[in-house]
């Protein structure tokens, strides 16, 4: 047998599946008498509903929010103070507050046909204005997203820490930075089939989901069900992102007509509606100051921080994680002495914005970022000097920052010196002195974060909000061939956790992984659990499979040292065999005993068999926090605005790795999508609230072309209070490339004194850059001119 | 989103497509490759009664090989002129702009002449088929007529296709032995649409100066004598005789307000310039 445990690099065992076209995603079921469902849509973003006019031959196949009869709103609260609350409807009435909601649903044979349906419907809708600029919707006297609210903000929070004492730093650099709104754009949308099983008397509802329990929690509530009445089965899914981890308003229109008519109904989103109507994400805007001293140590960090939150507050996470959250992570990785931050969760006419991989960080990397870029070129010291100045050092770990998180271990200065050896500072910077033959010009950056992955209840306590992880509970049960099932309440979406699971439990148990199941995706066979989201399955799933393995594995000591006769206390569990000081009994024999030959057993043997459902949590729930340098160099085409990545380093530490060829699969994909918010993804609207890209030709993904190989270098700092010493990394990769591809930027562009403060990172922003740098520095040539 | 209902109709040849075009009282629109209309059927953009799939037709992929030309039909892809099916008569030109059109699965079926009557602006075929001086010969209830490619594009999306008429070949002359050509193209991705693109043609021996600039608001700019640009073709560094100010105005004079797009435009061309190939 070759070497499966934790840190094998396991070749995954979905892939057999997934590599063959064999996979089985919402798309693919097909039910008897199924029926193809189309939405009517608002084209408008804000605006009173006078009428809908559905023709009269269509009735019966078109529905209205007054058809859905004791169908509730989606409304989810945050427990914050101030949070204020919207009703996201399910079939939108009396106003429509973004392009691409909900107004009826239509049933067709096929989808085509149903959209048939739903181009027979004839709106009568007065325009209202439409608020598309989180800034200007955030001042008074602006339009009302809702109304009675009398304002557009969801939630304002201030956090200061002694900010004063940093005032009269030497060093004090100002920059407005923002990130785009973009699109999660999974590889497959959103999708949903829904019937009702009479002989269950339940609703059964496939659709991709990362959560499926919060899911049935969520639509329960909304339908006014049992939570027995509704069982959520999700599939293979084709990437979430944090896209299937949100209840959409499509999910309870199929589930309401599952129960109304007799027969499946399926809707599988498109890509026009998943551009334009169902969420976006990462549209932060910074006004942010740091302090430092002559030498590049900062003093302080302020910052106003808005965060475009949408028309509606999406459920579970609500409309305000994420900028709530900017305010507690932005001091990044930094140990420095004064804080302040104010932040803004604003309602717009757009859609509702949710946590996308990285969630706030990759935002947050970038405004912090950047500015350190800023203070080291005003301190006229090489960036990473700085960084090194202010990084928590690994003698303070365990530490405790500004804003009370609780860093568990790590080694910072040591990674981000690993990064910039391997990415060769001192030949970039020969090389930037020599010139390049073709004109371009070449610039290095960095970047570094810290990820906390896995915060348990401790911190989501505290947020309020409709889900609270607590114990994640798992079941691990032998097979009477000696086979092992693990049951567990998250859902893969890519994360290869039929790989990786088996493995914690093989590491425990000692089961060939080509005999361990997992079982996910099913609230109907799975414990309950708030799903794969914030890093945390390798942690939280991986620690209770390992805890329910020991359990099964003290539960089969049990029955072998019986077989051996020998003491349990004298037996141990080795490489799939029960050993005693006279010999040994393998587990096969140990299952096939409890299962098939229980007369063999004594009166006495523990009734618990070789099964366990048994909840974990780390030892502190604060969070896991691992992290990454990242170190890139670019060419920039100053005259086309072209930027081209011609090397880009890695070094990340998520202590112990279950499978470190996942983790790197993770890095690449992470980066990918990083490089994406750096370069290309941009969600724009014009000033009526439209959305301007709708189809993959207007909003741009980064390709193979466009993604380079990056170099990755491993550290493994062991956590300290989980099992096997895992961290969280699912999210890091796509967290620090916008900082570090555009420290880069500046870095090559610095010539001109220019500075590009906004990702994404175009050609056209490039040029602007350059054309203000040298117009500012003509009026300064002539107004210096004017005063010699 | 899915297409409307329409019919589908794949005719044998040329005559039998024309027939089905001629009955006004249905909307009909022609299909070659499918890599725009597609699309648009999908979005509901185009609602056709009846789609006339014409990627059957034997004369619209047929070559024929001319003492001082080569004509190919309207429906031969990008992947023939890449993988050089259709002889090449210009000393790499067009395969190598045909190389860089999207990714081979788009290239394996989308046709010259539907990148053509598509009439984006930001395409390749209307810049560099301008550039080498090629016709296109449209046929319909009136018979045949033949016109430079681009008159062929009116404007964006909009192509002087008459009712009744469809495009059967294009035309693209050979170019002399000591023929200098170039082409850049700006765009965001491998492949993707362009943002700026530069061509010329430089043919000293048949007395042929051209320039396009691409990737517009709308038809390429087409300067058919460009001795005033790059000179009489004669000069061994075309881009020391380049004159990127008169280029940045004919530019402006075609109406490019935005400094920046003027400024990418010029660089294309220069750039185009400074690659040029020669055999
Ligand atoms: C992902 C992607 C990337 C692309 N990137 C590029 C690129 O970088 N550069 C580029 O130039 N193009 C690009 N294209 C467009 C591609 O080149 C298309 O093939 C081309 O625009 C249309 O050709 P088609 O044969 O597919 O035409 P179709 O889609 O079949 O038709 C297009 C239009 O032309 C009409 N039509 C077609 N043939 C005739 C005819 N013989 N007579 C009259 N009317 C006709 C149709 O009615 C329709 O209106 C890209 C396309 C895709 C999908």
């Amino acid at each position: 047998m070759t070497e499966q445990g934790v840190g094998a690099s396991l070749l995954r065992k979905e892939d057999d599946r997934f590599l063959r076209g064999r996979g089985q995603y919402v798309a693919d079921i097909r039910l008897p008498g199924m029926k193809d469902v189309a939405f009517v849509r608002s084209p408008l973003a804000h605006a009173r509903i006078a009428g809908i006019r559905i023709p009269d031959a269509n009735r019966d196949r078109i529905y209205v929010a007054a058809d859905l009869e004791g169908v509730k709103p989606i409304v989810a609260v945050s427990g914050l103070a101030g949070f204020k609350v919207s009703e996201q409807p399910v079939l939108a009435f009396e106003k429509v507050r973004q392009v691409g909601e909900l107004l009826a649903v239509c049933v067709g044979a096929s989808r085509a046909e149903a959209e048939d349906l739903a181009a027979s419907v004839e709106l009568d809708l007065d325009e209202l204005p439409a608020l598309h600029d989180m800034i200007a919707a955030r001042k008074p006297g602006a339009a009302l997203v809702h109304e009675h609210w009398g304002d557009n903000v969801f939630l304002e929070t201030f956090v200061d820490v002694n900010m004063e004492a940093a005032y009269d730093a030497p060093i004090k650099v100002t920059r407005e930075i923002s990130t785009a709104r973009q699109s999660m754009a999974p590889m497959e949308g959103r999708g949903t089939v829904a019937v009702w099983d009479k002989r269950m008397e339940q609703l059964v509802l496939h659709t991709g989901s990362q959560m499926p329990h919060i899911v049935r929690t969520g639509l329960a509530e909304c339908l006014g069900l049992g939570q027995e009445q509704v069982r959520i089965v999700s599939p293979d899914v084709g990437g979430g992102f944090g896209y299937k981890g949100i209840l959409l308003p499509e999910d309870i229109c199929l589930a309401f007509l599952a129960m109304k008519l007799d027969h499946p109904v399926r809707w599988i989103e498109d890509r026009r509606e998943h551009l334009t109507a169902g969420a976006n994400c990462r549209e932060h805007h910074y006004i942010i100051t740091g302090y430092a001293d002559r030498d590049g140590k900062l003093r302080g960090i302020e910052c106003e921080a808005t965060v475009d939150s949408g028309a509606y507050s999406s459920y579970p996470f609500s409309a305000c994680l994420e900028a709530a959250q900017v305010a507690s992570i932005l001091p990044g990785p930094y140990d420095f002495p004064s804080y302040r931050c104010r932040t803004w969760s604003v309602a717009t006419n757009k859609c509702p914005i949710l946590p996308y991989r990285g969630v706030a960080r990759t935002g947050v990397c970038y405004a912090l970022e950047l500015v350190l870029d800023a203070i080291a070129r005003e301190a006229g010291i090489e960036p990473h000097e700085v960084r090194l100045k202010n990084l928590v050092q690994p003698e303070q770990m365990p530490f405790d920052n500004i804003t009370r998180k609780h860093f568990d271990s790590g080694d910072y200065p040591e990674a981000l010196q690993r990064a910039m050896a391997a990415i060769d500072l001192e030949g970039i910077r020969a090389r930037q002195r020599q010139g390049e033959p073709d004109g371009r010009l070449i610039g290095i950056g960095h970047s570094i974060y810290c990820e906390q992955g896995a915060h348990g209840t401790s911190v989501y306590a505290g947020w309020g909000i409709p889900m609270v992880p607590g114990h994640e509970q798992a079941t691990a049960r032998m097979t009477p061939d000696g086979g092992l099932e693990i049951r567990v309440g998250v859902h893969s979406h890519g994360q290869s956790m039929e790989t990786t699971l088996p493995q914690v439990a093989h590491e425990i148990l000692g089961i060939d992984t080509a005999k361990i199941k997992l079982v996910h995706g099913d609230t109907e066979y799975t414990p309950y659990s708030t799903g794969s989201w914030g890093s945390r399955c390798a942690v939280m799933a991986g620690g209770a499979v390992a805890t329910a393995a020991r359990e099964v594995a003290g539960l089969a000591k049990g029955i072998g040292a019986h077989l051996l006769q020998a003491d349990v206390a004298d037996v141990k569990l080795v490489d799939g065999h029960v050993v005693g000081p006279s010999g040994s009994v393998s587990l096969e024999t140990v299952a096939f005993t409890w299962y098939r030959r229980p007369q063999d057993l004594p009166a006495s043997v523990d009734p618990r068999g070789l099964e366990s459902t048994i909840g974990y949590k780390p030892v502190r729930d604060s969070g896991t926090f691992s992290y990454a340098a990242h170190a890139v160099v670019v060419a920039v085409d100053p005259e086309m605005g072209d930027i081209e990545i011609l090397d880009y380093v890695i070094v990340e530490d998520g202590g112990k790795l279950i499978n470190p060829m996942v983790v790197d699969g993770q890095i690449y994909g992470g980066l990918a999508q990083g490089i994406g918010t750096a370069l290309y993804e941009e969600m724009n609207f014009d000033a009526s609230g439209q959305p301007l890209a709708s189809t993959f030709a207007d909003y741009l993904l980064p390709g193979p072309t466009e993604v380079p190989a990056p170099r990755l270098d491993h550290m493994e700092t062991l956590a300290p209070y989980t099992e096997f010493g895992v961290k969280g990394i699912g999210e890091g990769g796509a967290i620090a490339p916008p900082a570090a591809i555009g420290n880069a930027v500046n870095d090559a562009l610095k010539g001109f004194g220019a500075e590009l403060l906004r990702s994404p990172m175009t050609p056209r922003r490039v040029l602007e850059a350059i054309q203000s740098a040298k117009q500012s520095k003509e009026v300064l040539e002539m107004t210096q001119g004017e005063m010699a | 989103m899915k297409p409307v209902n329409f019919d589908y109709a794949r005719p044998a040849d040329v005559g039998a497509a024309l027939a089905l075009l001629a009955d006004d009282t249905l909307a009909v629109k022609i299909m070659a490759g499918g890599q725009s209309l597609g699309p648009m059927l999908n979005m509901r953009l185009v609602q056709p009664d009846l789609l006339v799939d014409i990627a059957g037709i034997e004369e619209l992929k047929q070559v024929t090989d001319r003492p001082d030309e080569i004509v190919f039909g309207a429906c031969i892809t990008h992947a023939d002129i890449e993988d050089r099916r259709v002889p090449d008569v210009t000393r790499g030109a067009l395969p190598s702009v045909a190389n860089g059109i999207a990714y081979r699965a788009v290239r394996n079926r989308g046709t010259v002449g539907g990148s053509l009557t598509h009439a984006d602006p930001s395409a390749d075929w209307i810049s560099i088929l301008s550039a080498v001086g090629a016709r296109v010969t449209l046929r319909g209830p009136a018979g045949n007529r033949t016109i430079a490619v681009e008159d062929y594009m009116l404007g964006a999306l909009e192509a002087d296709l008459r009712p009744g008429e469809m495009l059967v070949s294009v035309t693209v002359p050979k170019l002399g032995r000591s023929a200098r050509w170039g082409y850049y193209k700006s765009c965001r991705k491998t492949g993707e649409f362009a943002h700026a693109i530069g061509a010329f043609l430089s043919d000293p021996e048949r007395g042929v100066s051209r320039v396009v600039i691409g990737a517009t608001e709308s038809r390429p700019i087409v300067v058919t004598d460009a001795q005033h640009l790059i000179g009489d073709g004669r000069a061994e560094r075309l881009d020391r005789v380049f004159d990127s100010h008169a280029a940045a105005e004919a530019i402006a004079a075609a109406g490019m307000a935005d400094p920046i797009d003027r400024q990418t435009h010029v660089v294309a061309l220069r750039r185009a310039i400074e690659r040029a190939y020669s055999a």
